[in-house]
């Protein structure tokens, strides 16, 4: 295959076969030596040569537990993982290291914000008669924890719906964020309809009626700038392993302000200021919710990551993907029987596309690409409720990442058509 | 094309796909049960008539309303088939050997006295990935059944999912 194409679609990255090199992955043939195409980095990224070193380095050479080990490999692990928090702070443009707290993914991340708030006492506690509200494009992760929350506590939840082609409907704002609205959680990307919300906006409304403010980055870190301060956020998360970090390792930032006053979450080593058999304080964040071994090398990991993407620089990814994304679209318009998911106009979304195809299951399709070496997802994509909202019970869904070339794209759109053709659908 | 492709895609299963046996929801049944298939969303919806003495009931009736794959589609199908008209031993001898198959890797060479159609999913069991839409209506013919025969079956739909 040939990335002919690539000279020839403005945006994108112009070092994209050199930077194909640093994931050792993409040259790998499949079964029956075809070359893998992958497009499904919303599921999870692939890894750089520097990320698997900084970690395989780490490993060979540095380990040790963290804080708690007075011998110079204690020292030298203890640093590293600090150092990780740095590059993180750096790469969300946190204003101090302290709010960068470590989890394992971006799921626990809120499960810690929703579990936290609910323990809460004082004005941040959220109780029977407060609202949540989300949204009807949010991941699982993003609705579940609010669910638990609100059952547990008799709080009110409710959502934002969306429109036909896929936006956030923010008519009803004023009867959605209320006085009685204590917390508004959404998703900056849909990893399904690959839209971007207004999230300053919707933070600016939240805080006019002191609500807090959590947003889900998942999707947005791997692809946009992410300025924590400049989003509007309280709260914001994200998970490593979509930044081309590892697995076992998410980030939740959040205001000191917030974070102080929100009690533990998981008790146990580390997170303490003294224990006595009766009760224990707490240290101050980040540890107080860095309960136990944190994810040592999977930090380091992230460390290398976000230090890879930040030297390529989140505009020039954010462009990349616009434009293969608005190549991608443009392929998939010209095959009838195929029906996209979500905003039409590649500025106005993510690099997640979900479509139909016409007769053809999305599992069927994934099954079909997959036998040329291309790699999708099917199925609802955790997000069984925007799936519902478009009438559909599941749909097959191409990603692209910084490492994606035109000629993949091809490749994708040509195997959509021949799908059909075995099928006999077309 | 690859070969394994078409081991998968057995012009009998798509066959079955394309115009699935004994499909939709019909009276009388004793006992309806809903199974999704979580990592995917694949559902169905399955209804179970038995007739007969206890212990020795036949299977009168088996409807459903399933929304999946061609894989998950076609072996409601095929199961349907195979299974309505039978003893229920019978008929759950054929669910344990058709759970076999899936569970086999391409190890087992099925038996078509048994499972007729059904042998087309051999293919299916070398794709870890798929022999959960195989086993969907097969699983909720299971448990609709055993729910009749241990007295404890629902006539009500189940709190919906969808
Ligand atoms: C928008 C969004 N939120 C949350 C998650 C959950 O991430 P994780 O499974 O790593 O916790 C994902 C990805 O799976 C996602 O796409």
């Amino acid at each position: 295959m040939t990335a002919t194409g690539s000279s020839t679609l403005p945006g994108l990255l112009p070092d994209l076969e050199v930077i194909r090199k640093d994931f050792p992955i993409l040259s790998r043939r499949l079964a029956d030596d075809r070359p893998l195409v992958y497009l499904d980095s919303a599921n999870t990224s692939q890894k750089p040569q520097c990320v698997i070193d900084a970690m395989v380095d780490h490993l060979e050479r540095h380990n040790a537990n963290v804080a708690r080990a007075m011998h110079q490999l204690g020292a030298e692990s203890s640093e590293a993982f600090e150092a990780a928090r740095d590059k993180v702070a750096a790469f969300l443009n946190a204003p101090s290291r302290d709010e960068v707290i470590f989890t394992k993914n971006a799921s626990e991340a809120l499960n810690l914000v929703a579990n936290t708030l609910a323990w809460a006492r004082g004005p941040l506690e959220v109780a029977e008669g407060d609202r949540v509200v989300i949204t009807q494009m949010e991941h699982h992760s993003n609705i579940v924890p609010w669910q638990l929350l609100t059952q547990r506590t008799g709080a009110d939840l409710r959502w934002f719906g969306l429109t036909d082609d896929g936006q956030l409907d923010l008519s009803d704002i004023d009867e959605l964020i209320t006085e009685r609205t204590k917390v508004v959680s959404l998703t900056w990307v849909s990893n399904m309809l690959g839209t971007i919300n207004p999230v300053a906006e919707i933070a600016r409304r939240a805080h006019e009626v002191g609500a807090i403010v959590v947003v889900d980055a998942s999707q947005a870190a791997p692809q946009l700038p992410v300025d924590v301060q400049a989003s509007g956020a309280d709260v914001v998360v994200f998970t490593g392993h979509k930044v081309t970090g590892p697995t076992g390792i998410g980030v939740l930032w959040g205001k000191r302000e917030l974070l102080d006053q929100l009690p533990p979450f998981l008790g146990g080593g580390e997170m303490i200021e003294t224990v006595t058999m009766e009760r224990s304080t707490y240290a101050g964040i980040p540890h107080k919710f860095e309960a136990g071994t944190p994810p040592i090398v999977e930090a380091v990991g992230l460390g290398a990551a976000v230090d890879y993407l930040g030297a390529i620089g989140l505009d020039n990814i954010h462009r990349h993907e616009q434009a293969i994304t608005g190549y991608l679209l443009e392929g998939l318009a010209t095959v009838p029987g195929v029906t996209v998911l979500g905003p039409l106009d590649p500025t106005l979304r993510g690099g997640a596309v979900s479509f139909e195809v016409d007769g053809v299951h999305p599992h069927d399709v994934s099954q079909l690409l997959d036998s040329f070496g291309i790699a999708v997802r099917a199925g609802h994509h955790c997000a069984k409720p925007a799936h519902k909202r478009f009438g559909v019970q599941s749909s097959t869904r191409a990603s692209s990442y910084l490492y994606t070339t035109p000629a993949e794209v091809d490749a994708f759109v040509e195997g959509i058509i021949a799908t059909q053709k075995y099928f006999k659908v077309a | 094309m690859s070969v394994d492709l078409d081991s998968l895609y057995q012009e009998i299963i798509l066959d079955h796909y394309r115009n699935p046996h004994h499909a939709g929801l019909r009276d009388p049944f004793e006992s309806e049960v809903h199974h999704v298939n979580p990592t995917c969303g694949d559902e169905i919806t399955l209804r179970v008539h038995l007739d007969g003495e206890p212990g020795h009931e036949t299977v009168s009736d088996v409807s459903y309303d399933a929304e999946g794959c061609s894989i998950s589609q076609a072996a409601a199908s095929v199961m349907a088939d195979l299974v309505i008209g039978q003893q229920v031993d019978e008929a759950l001898r054929k669910h344990q050997a058709f759970l076999e198959l899936m569970q086999s890797r391409g190890t087992i060479e099925p038996d078509e006295e048994v499972l007729e159609d059904g042998i087309a999913f051999a293919g299916v069991s070398k794709f870890p990935a798929r022999v959960k839409c195989a086993l969907l209506g097969w699983m909720a013919f299971k448990d609709a059944t055993s729910t009749i025969l241990a007295g404890t079956a629902s006539t009500t739909t189940p709190e919906e999912n969808r």
